[in-house]
């Protein structure tokens, strides 16, 4: 059983510390015992970062010691993808091409978490560079689903999903290039948000799909996720595709959950055929539940969201194929083979890559390539121009549009390892948001009656309207505790 | 291969050689094109390296926006027109000096497009056209260890420095220029001369082609006389002086009309120029080519200078060479020829600024080109270099005018001022070098002069002044040729009158 501290929130952790009521040494110390006591089965974490962690904490602890003020995190310990660049730490990627990397930079975003005096404890495990639904393409093995270890925790960001869902961290960081956020936290019954593209920069955190990947929270509680994403969040002039304008009021509107009056749309693309019953039961529930807050719930039909999943399959891995270029074995990571440059290049890409990361590069390399450009990556840009238009068009009707995050529920540890089309029809509801650049999140709504496994409900918001993802998911979220009487994870059995 | 040679007035009786230029300029900003790295010549390996340059994983570019201005400048200057929206784009290709395995740079959407650059050779002028001019980043450099030729090929083992690798770099490519004829060589070298003149001018580089921040690829190709039909084109890298330039056009001129005279078919291929025998020798073939796979570079956001900008950038522009040498030739009353030695020689600048400082043109133009191009020679350094400045020689120049030097002893001012004895008038001072104009110390001269030469005066009284000229070298030889001969000249004539 975990003990008091891992069960408290993030929101509570920081004001204990900053009141003196409890150290960061001890809340970090309960995490770290509470990783080794779980996190063999969970396998959420690929580094475990003890001594750091407690270093930072006693750091926090010093400040206070001295009078000043701590920040928004003082002493909340948080689990960080292995794909930010991280100082004194390895950043693997989940790929054995970067075994044993530690980046003598550190990324933006763990930068303002460690100004906020929040506390990284480690590095979690993830799907190869983020390319997969499971965490099953990990170079290190699966993580597990804290519901039942035989599932997965959903990916690319798993890891980071299972670890705050396991109580070994109160916040974790991932990254959403198709839904790599908000699928595992529906599946791991957590909420977890995608910002709107350019909100959160993107600088040390190692590239998948440039012009898709979002870096984003993840928390047990609307709150506590809205203060992870508002601390991360804002301006950086290292990425030049950061927006240069003020973070939305995150924080306000996941303190004021209220959606009455609000025009909620519901996608009617997203439901039918290959959509698990409980899944949608529990959709249809949510959407009650919203008109009795008094929201104005309406159907919106996206038309052109069908073609969201190929045309991402076309633009994310023809990014990928070019931004895993780098990774030759010539300045870091691993270096096999011997012979000419071309010959260690080649022969280390073929011992440092895993398969599913092979066929994203082949695929995308085979998209750009001269002569199928125009019919491939050229249209599929044309049909990412379409979606942003739905999006816009809804928008005109609606203030949000919801949708379920994923059409099931965890899936069986190797149950879809071997195809990667039913791997891949995971992010068919949250694929449109990345291409849009929009802000989503995913928030827990129940469980599906057919197997007592979490389901989330996706919200998705205009670009820069982040705040009101959180007014919708914190009012659905109060609306179900005092149903439930408790927190949905305090009924999950897999530990 | 081919057997046969063929000379190069032979080819050009049969083939019309069209040629166009690729030239890399490494822009001369203080940091790099998307990190805040130091662009300085020269430094340790690797020590102006950062996580960006080095494309580290997470890494991201953000655009120098002076690297931006520069081009415009450069695409200003060469009557481009600027895009008002446009795009980077990755360039795919593994080679182990660049980091990150692809090349930021401009594919079908550059900043500059369509202008123009008129050369002159010979007094005649040749517009070359511009197609394009776009910015993209350098890659870092390659240094091969063990092996004969210090390329890949045989090397032991590569070491790779990548403090160029970022630096920002200007491609400016030219349209082909056909209808040269036998003066194609010399107007692809004139071609990079101006070029290089006002890239200088402009302040964006310092276009040193020795240490590789002005690098050209040679495009030539050649087609039968009258045919109207162009030939394939050979592409001739590694060309890095303006002699090279004229001498690679030169040998593919040959080369291409020995293959075509024996029947042959030129192959499109990239060639390699070797500077000690000034010939060209295969190297990949285009017809094998990579695909570069472009795509638009999303790290980066599109480029959309606004109008105000760009105007703003154009009325900043400096005088450029072009419209300098039509000032200067207008003003000074040159010729094309004139202007051309000036300008070759290096002696533009400091002439201009010799008669900033007061001397007429002709004078600036008769010292720097003259007594001081010939020291600057001896001495194997630019005339630009010699330790003396504009305003020394427009000071000597003044001295002259006003008879207190002549040539003779102006050319000894010059020989102090070089020799670092001060300015031409302490100069003067400290080598005794006036002219002597005090009369009644030069009648005394005179009178001993008319004593001596009896018949000679005789000859002067009567009329024949010519003669003169026998009393008055007397008295400047007497006065160890600090007399001014032509007063010298007038005082004898009022005496013998």
């Amino acid at each position: 059983m975990a003990s008091e501290l891992t069960r408290k929130t993030a929101t509570e952790l920081a004001a204990a510390v900053s009141g003196g009521e409890v150290s960061a040494a001890e809340v970090t110390q309960a995490h770290l015992d509470r990783i080794a006591e779980v996190d063999g089965r969970v396998k959420a974490f690929l580094h475990v970062s003890a001594d750091n962690a407690l270093a930072a904490a006693r750091a926090v602890d010093d400040k206070r010691a001295r009078g000043e003020e701590l920040g928004p995190l003082a002493g909340v310990p948080v689990a960080v993808k292995d794909l930010f660049a991280t100082v004194g730490m390895p950043t693997t990627c989940g790929s054995k091409i970067l075994q044993g990397w530690v980046p003598p930079y550190e990324s933006t975003v763990t930068a303002r978490l460690r100004q906020a005096d929040g506390v990284i404890i480690g590095k979690t495990n993830m799907d190869e560079f983020a390319m997969g639904s499971s965490t099953e393409n990990s170079g290190y093995g699966p993580s597990r689903n804290p519901w039942d270890l035989a599932k997965v925790p959903g990916g690319s960001s798993g890891g980071s999903a299972a670890a705050v869902a396991a109580h070994l961290a109160a916040l974790s960081l991932g990254t959403d290039t198709g839904g790599s956020i908000r699928q595992p936290a529906a599946v791991c019954g957590v909420v977890g948000t995608k910002p709107t593209y350019g909100g959160s920069s993107r600088y040390g955190v190692v590239a998948f799909a440039s012009s898709l990947d979002t870096p984003g929270p993840f928390g047990r509680t609307v709150l506590d996720t809205a203060l992870l994403h508002q601390v991360m969040s804002g301006h950086d002039p290292m990425d030049a595709t950061s927006i240069d304008a003020p973070v939305p009021p995150v924080v306000e509107a996941a303190r004021h959950g209220d959606v009455a009056g609000m025009r909620i749309g519901i996608v009617s693309e997203f439901a039918g055929d290959g959509y698990q019953p409980g899944v949608m039961s529990r959709f249809a529930e949510a959407v009650e539940l919203l008109e009795a807050l008094g929201a104005k719930v309406t159907e919106v039909s996206c038309p052109h969201f069908t073609y969201a999943l190929p045309a991402y399959y076309l633009i994310a891995p023809s990014e990928a194929s070019s931004n895993l270029a780098r990774f030759d074995g010539m300045r870091y990571g691993l270096r096999s083979g011997s012979g000419s440059a071309e010959e260690v290049m080649a022969v280390t890409r073929a011992a440092g890559f895993g398969p599913e990361v092979k066929r994203r590069i082949m695929l995308g390399a085979y998209a750009l390539s001269s002569g199928y450009y125009d019919a491939y990556y050229g249209k599929a840009q044309q049909v990412r121009t379409l979606i942003i238009r739905d999006f816009e068009a809804a928008f005109e009707q609606v203030d949000v549009l919801i949708s379920p995050p994923t059409p099931t529920t965890a899936f069986d540890i190797g149950e879809r390892a071997d195809d990667p089309m039913a791997m891949y029809l995971a992010d068919l509801c949250t694929i449109p948001s990345n291409l849009a650049g929009n802000a989503a999140l995913s928030v827990p709504i129940g469980l599906a009656p057919e197997n007592g496994l979490p389901v989330g409900l996706h919200v998705m918001a205009p670009p820069l309207a982040d705040d009101r993802l959180y007014r919708v998911a914190a009012a659905v979220e109060a609306a179900y505790q005092s149903r439930w009487g408790h927190p949905l994870l305090d009924e999950a059995k897999g530990l | 291969m081919t057997t046969v040679s063929v000379t190069y007035e032979e080819a050009l009786t049969r083939y019309e050689p069209v040629f166009g230029l690729e030239t890399h300029v490494e822009l001369g900003t203080r940091t790099k094109m998307f990190c805040g790295c130091l662009t300085t010549f020269g430094g340790e390996p690797n020590s102006q390296v950062c996580p960006v340059c080095l494309g580290l994983p997470g890494s991201l570019p953000v655009m120098n926006r002076i690297a931006i201005e520069y081009t415009i400048k450069i695409g200003l200057a060469l009557n481009c027109s600027i895009a008002s929206w446009c795009r980077f784009a990755r360039k795919n290709y593994f080679y182990p000096d660049m980091p990150k395995n692809f090349q930021i740079s401009q594919y079908d959407e550059p900043l500059c497009l369509d202008g123009y650059l008129d050369v002159s050779v010979n007094g005649q002028t040749v517009r070359v056209g511009i197609e394009r001019v776009h910015l993209e980043e350098d890659t870092g450099k390659s240094l091969h260890i063990g092996g004969a030729t210090g390329r890949i090929q045989g090397a032991e083992y590569s070491l790779v420095d990548y403090n160029r690798a970022g630096i920002p770099l200007v491609e400016i490519v030219t349209k082909p220029v056909p209808g040269t004829g036998s003066l194609a060589p010399e107007v692809a070298r004139a071609y990079v001369t101006e070029l290089r003149d006002v890239l200088r001018s402009l302040g964006v580089s310092d276009v040193r082609m020795e240490e590789g921040s002005l690098r050209c690829d040679v495009n030539t190709s050649l087609s039968p006389l009258g045919s109207g039909a162009w030939g394939t084109r050979t592409e001739t890298k590694n060309v890095n002086s303006l002699r090279s330039v004229e001498r690679a056009v030169h040998s593919e001129i040959e080369r291409q009309a020995a293959v075509l005279d024996e029947g042959g078919r030129v192959i499109q291929e990239t060639r390699h120029f070797h500077e000690e025998s000034g010939e060209t020798t295969s190297g990949r073939s285009k017809e094998e080519a990579q695909d570069y796979r472009y795509f638009p570079e999303p790290d980066l956001v599109p480029v959309a200078p606004d109008a105000a900008w760009v105007d703003a950038i154009r009325t900043s522009l400096p005088e450029l060479p072009s419209a300098r040498r039509a000032r200067l030739i207008a003003a000074w009353s040159l010729s094309d020829l004139e202007f051309e030695s000036m300008r070759n020689g290096g002696a533009l600048d400091v002439v201009e600024a010799t008669v900033v400082a007061g001397a007429s043109p002709r004078d600036a133009q008769k010292w720097w080109m003259g007594e001081l191009a010939r020291r600057a020679n001896d001495s194997g350094v630019e005339v630009s270099a010699l330790p003396i400045t504009p305003a020394d020689v427009a000071r000597v120049s003044a001295l002259v005018s006003a008879g207190t030097l002549n040539d003779r002893l102006a050319r000894e001012v010059l020989d102090g001022v070089l020799a670092g004895e001060g300015t031409p008038d302490q100069v003067v001072e400290k080598r005794g070098l006036a002219v002597v104009s005090d009369d009644s110390a030069l009648l005394a001269a005179i009178d001993e002069a008319i004593t001596a030469n009896p018949e000679v005066a005789e000859k002067v009284r009567s009329g024949k002044v010519a003669a003169s000229g026998v009393i008055v070298g007397a008295v400047v030889r007497a006065t160890r040729g600090q007399a001014d001969a032509a007063r010298v000249r007038e005082l004898v004539l009022e005496r013998l009158s």
